[in-house]
């Protein structure tokens, strides 16, 4: 019997999030583990509608900002439990992705962008203004997701870094399953259709604005879910979250992993989360690196580092 | 009436820094199809290398001359090392390349200069001009001049010269523009080192009203894109008259309505003209290629 | 090659491990905006940090030892904030930190910093830092609330009883504000205008018209930091407003009076600390000599003014050099214990007296109402 790619895959990611905790000499790398977890979820999201469906999205940290306020506000005003903060911040960016996206995806190139962004900068501007509800630019805390107490009742006493590590990595192989699946159904194949061109898609029968708006909508939730995680996890969130930098930020980690695929994702956010942390002794230079390591990627890689390398290979092989 | 001139006065002001920005835009985006996300980071070299030179002894004027003329340098410099070679890559890596190059920029401008906010004294005093009991700034003014200026010599330079038709081809069609005799890598080059210099240029005009530092340029980007958008990519009427329309805007909610929410009504109005008139309020309609 | 590779790397890993071990026995991790939207904030604080632990060393340390200084740069961003805050502790196992520029940032790290139980200075400006008391938690910068119950003071004493509010909406802006309605009425003013403009913004004309034209109005306050002050102030004079203009201890540094203009800043009224008027300050003030020395030493190695905000960072050092001194301890408890006891310290921002209930250990007092007269400072007291 062979495994098809996807279960290796799936494989492969849960073994190496498994193994990696023996190498590790301090609880700091299960946190860094973690950030590269959550942004590789949110990355999935944006392979889903920019790999797939080629749409661009410059707004999506909007969605991140409602999935991570949801959890800061749903608990204390509605006295919802933070685990259900999570459905309801991933269904009010789910219905908003509805709303907004069936006007916004009849546009094209950049006006798409920006209206994405106009989209993500309005939510930015809502959690910075709303000052009696999201207490404004300073942050406001988040209450505690309570899994790691309930682990603790059952016999497993993690540390707080531990848990984070373990539970953000299930949730990223979970998104990646998701993803996967979504890659090979008839969905999937007809968002790949779209990537090629949208009027030979719409000739042969699929219903591009449909298949187009699902596509905005799944990613959405993915960004949500993630920006829940990153507030649970830090237990504090600002609108920061919501910030066109931080769109960016999501946007190349996909371009950069190669944005058709899903370890892509995962190898981008791995990159762009570590680079900071790896930079630090130089932290005069990071945006400068940053920056050049963006450019030479897009010009040397153009699809991005694993297809690229991929290629590479296969190409020895033959 | 002086508080609604008043109001019309801080739009212009406002709606003068836009324009200017969104001007920069259009060369480029006509020539090759890029926006190009350092293009803020242009006008923060133009307001920071005036300051710096100026500081160093130069007198302003040579000062302003030196920072335009070194911007259009950096701008030659994008294109030959960061867009020539991706020619080809898909809408989504060129927006990375620019957005990268502004990072780029920017770092360098923090190492290079400092973390300080600056300013330099405005061109004719700090002297306000009084109409009708409202008041504006002299620099405003030129701000204004300036972005109508530069309107004018875009507008003359896309209809009326050789040059400027060539630009408009190569975007059309690089190949058949070649196959006319253009030289489309000259015109590329011309067009980066235009837009940088109009971007400085801008920089060099309202960094009196604003003041500039490091990190002056993603937020003008923004504001400049916006207006450009709002008015109709790559059409210098569009970016002139988009970029003054979203100024005006941002005044008249803050002095009728909320000054809280005066950005937010105006993304929600760009939002609306997008909807109804995607191409932008002076676009034209372009068809699909297969 | 390989061979090699494998003795030389583990070689230099322990020669590295050894020095660092050698010359670094107490371990002060910072986590400060050096860069992003608050580096007007963080780069002086970051500068400051490095002048002073190369002078401390150079002068013997602490009690024979060495002090170490971790330095992150963390953006104003309060997510990569804790990450930094999780690797200070946990993989450089430093004693203490400083930093936290930003409200947000400072918020993220005590939260690590309480659940580890490793004393940190914050230099935000925020009161929910300090109020209710964390055990571990202390800061430096003189709350938003004493800003404004400062600025209120001094309008009562005007006979001013209506004013007109024009805040940022930045994080420093938007807190201030908020404190400022909050404790209003306890000085009998009301405010009648209510305005804000965003950091980035050009032209604040029409905000400061609509104020100027509400009824009865007798000042306008201004909170906010950045280039946005300068604006207001320009404009204000622009529109000829003939009523006493106060701004926030956020732009109390002599940059603010060159990019408003001398013309337009004259007669600004703001908080602001001793350490700008070092030179007007009587004799036998306390603040004086460590100001001065502060100032003189700053100026001179990096070439630019000093501001309120590294002198934030000048005092939380010194009160964790005191607090070391004094413990004759690097333990994190121990620091923690003497910091709380620390009274009487003369900083740059004004004498600290600390206390199990009170974590920041200023008063009102440690503000100085200025005013700008001919493009200077003078003491209005």
């Amino acid at each position: 019997m062979r495994l098809s790619s996807k279960h290796l895959t799936l494989i492969i990611m849960a073994a190496l999030i498994v193994a990696a905790p023996f190498f590790f000499p301090s609880g700091y790398y299960f946190r860094v583990g973690a950030l590269i977890f959550v942004n590789a979820l949110a990355v999935t999201g944006i392979v889903i509608l920019t790999g797939y469906a080629g749409q661009i999205s410059l707004g999506h940290a909007g969605f991140a900002g409602i999935g991570g306020y949801a959890c800061a506000l749903a608990p204390v005003h509605w006295g919802l439990p933070p685990a259900l903060a999570v459905v309801l911040g991933a269904a009010v960016s789910a219905a908003l992705a509805y709303l907004v996206g069936r006007p916004i995806l009849r546009l094209k190139g950049y006006y798409l962008g920006v209206a994405s962004l106009g989209f993500g900068i309005l939510v930015a501007m809502v959690l910075n203004n709303e000052r009696e509800l999201t207490k404004g630019p300073d942050g406001i805390e988040v209450a505690d997701l309570g899994l790691r107490g309930l682990l603790k009742d059952w016999g497993l006493n993690l540390s707080n870094g531990e848990f984070w590590y373990a539970f953000t990595g299930l949730c990223l192989v979970i998104g990646a399953w998701i993803a996967l699946n979504l890659f090979n159904s008839p969905s999937g194949r007809a968002l790949r259709a779209l990537h090629g061109s949208e009027i030979a898609a719409g000739t042969v029968g699929i219903d591009v604005a449909r298949v187009k708006l699902q596509a905005f909508v799944i990613s959405a939730v993915y960004a949500s879910v993630a920006g829940s995680l990153t507030a649970l996890q830090n237990k504090f969130v600002t609108p920061d979250i919501a910030g066109f930098m931080h769109s960016v930020e999501m946007v190349t980690m996909a371009v950069l992993g190669g944005v058709g695929s899903v370890p892509g994702a995962i190898l981008g956010a791995g990159i762009l989360t570590l680079l900071p942390q790896v930079l630090t002794v130089f932290a005069e230079y990071e945006q400068l690196i940053l920056g050049l390591v963006m450019m030479l990627v897009m010009i040397f890689l153009r699809e991005g580092l694993v297809p690229s390398i991929l290629r590479k290979i296969r190409g020895r092989g033959e | 009436m002086s508080e609604f001139l008043q109001f019309l006065f801080s739009g212009l002001t406002v709606g003068a820094v836009y324009a200017l920005v969104a001007l920069g835009f259009t060369i480029i985006y006509n020539a090759s199809g890029v926006v190009n996300f350092a293009q803020g980071e242009f006008v923060m070299l133009g307001g920071m290398i005036t300051v710096f030179a100026h500081a160093a002894g130069l007198p302003l004027p040579l000062a302003a001359l030196a920072a335009i003329a070194a911007t259009a340098a950096v701008g030659v410099a994008l294109n030959k090392l960061a867009i020539e070679p991706a020619r080809g890559a898909p809408v989504v890596s060129l927006i990375i390349i620019t957005i990268g190059a502004s990072i780029f920029i920017r770092g360098a401008a923090q190492l290079i200069f400092d973390k300080q906010i600056h300013s330099f004294p405005a061109f004719s005093g700090d002297d306000p001009i009084h109409v009708l009991g409202a008041t504006i700034l002299t620099q405003s003014l030129w701000a204004i001049g300036g972005a109508f200026a530069v309107f004018v010599g875009l507008w003359l330079f896309f209809t009326r010269t050789i040059l400027g038709r060539a630009v408009l081809a190569t975007s059309n069609n690089r190949l058949a523009a070649q196959l006319v005799g253009i030289n489309t890598d000259f015109v590329m080059t011309l067009s980066f080192a235009l837009s940088a210099a109009i971007g400085a240029f801008a920089g060099v005009l309202i960094t009196p009203i604003t003041m500039t530092s490091y990190d002056v340029g993603l937020g003008l980007a923004l504001k400049g894109f916006a207006g450009a958008m709002l008015g109709g990519m790559g059409n210098p009427k569009g970016a002139f008259a988009g970029g003054l329309l979203l100024g005006l805007f941002e005044a008249m909610t803050a002095g009728y309505l909320s000054s809280q929410y005066k950005e937010a009504a105006a993304f929600v109005v760009i939002l609306a003209v997008l909807f109804f008139m995607p191409q932008g309020l002076f676009g034209s309609k372009s068809t699909d290629r297969v | 090659m390989i061979k090699t590779l494998t003795t030389t790397v583990p070689a230099a890993l322990i020669a590295l491990g050894l020095a660092a071990a050698a010359h670094a026995d107490i371990k002060i991790g910072a986590s400060i905006s050096a860069t992003g939207p608050a580096a007007f904030l963080g780069d002086p604080e970051a500068k400051t940090l490095e002048m002073l632990v190369k002078e401390l060393n150079a002068k013997g340390g602490i009690n024979g030892e060495k002090v170490e200084l971790v330095l992150y740069d963390d953006g104003g961003d309060a997510n990569k904030a804790r990450t930094f805050a999780t690797r200070l502790i946990e993989d450089d196992e430093v004693n203490a930190i400083i930093g936290g520029t930003t409200t947000g940032a400072s918020m993220s790290i005590l939260a690590v910093a309480e659940d580890a139980e490793i004393p940190f200075i914050s230099l935000a400006g925020a009161i929910d830092i300090i109020q209710p008391v964390k055990p571990y938690t202390f800061k430096t910068p003189h709350t938003d609330r004493m800003a404004c119950q400062k600025i209120f003071e001094d309008m009562k004493k005007q006979g001013i009883a209506k004013v007109g509010l024009i805040s940022g909406t930045d994080g420093f802006g938007a807190s201030m504000h908020a404190q400022c309605k909050d404790v209003v009425g306890e000085y009998g003013i009301e405010i009648v205008a209510d305005e804000t403009y965003d950091p980035k913004d050009a032209d604040m004309t029409a905000q400061l018209t609509k104020i100027k034209n509400a009824a009865g109005i007798q000042a306008v306050l201004n909170p906010g930091f950045g280039q946005g002050p300068s604006i207001v102030t320009r404009n204000y004079k622009q529109l000829a407003i003939d009523l006493p203009l106060y701004q926030s201890h956020g732009v109390a540094s002599d940059g603010f009076i060159e990019l408003a203009g001398k013309d337009a800043a004259e007669g600004v009224r703001l908080p602001g600390t001793a350490l700008l008027v070092a030179d007007l300050l009587a004799d036998g003030d306390a603040q004086k000599s460590v100001v001065a020395a502060y100032k003189a030493a700053y100026e001179a190695k990096y070439k630019m003014p000093v501001s309120t905000f590294g002198g934030y960072a000048h005092d939380g050092f010194a009160l964790m050099v005191e607090a070391i001194t004094k413990a004759g301890s690097s333990e994190p408890e121990a620091i923690r214990d003497a910091l709380e006891g620390i009274t009487g310290l003369a900083g740059t921002t004004g004498v600290y007296a600390m206390s199990a209930e009170d974590h920041l250990g200023l008063d009102l007092s440690a503000f100085r109402m200025l005013e700008i007269k001919d493009g200077g400072w003078t003491i209005v007291e």
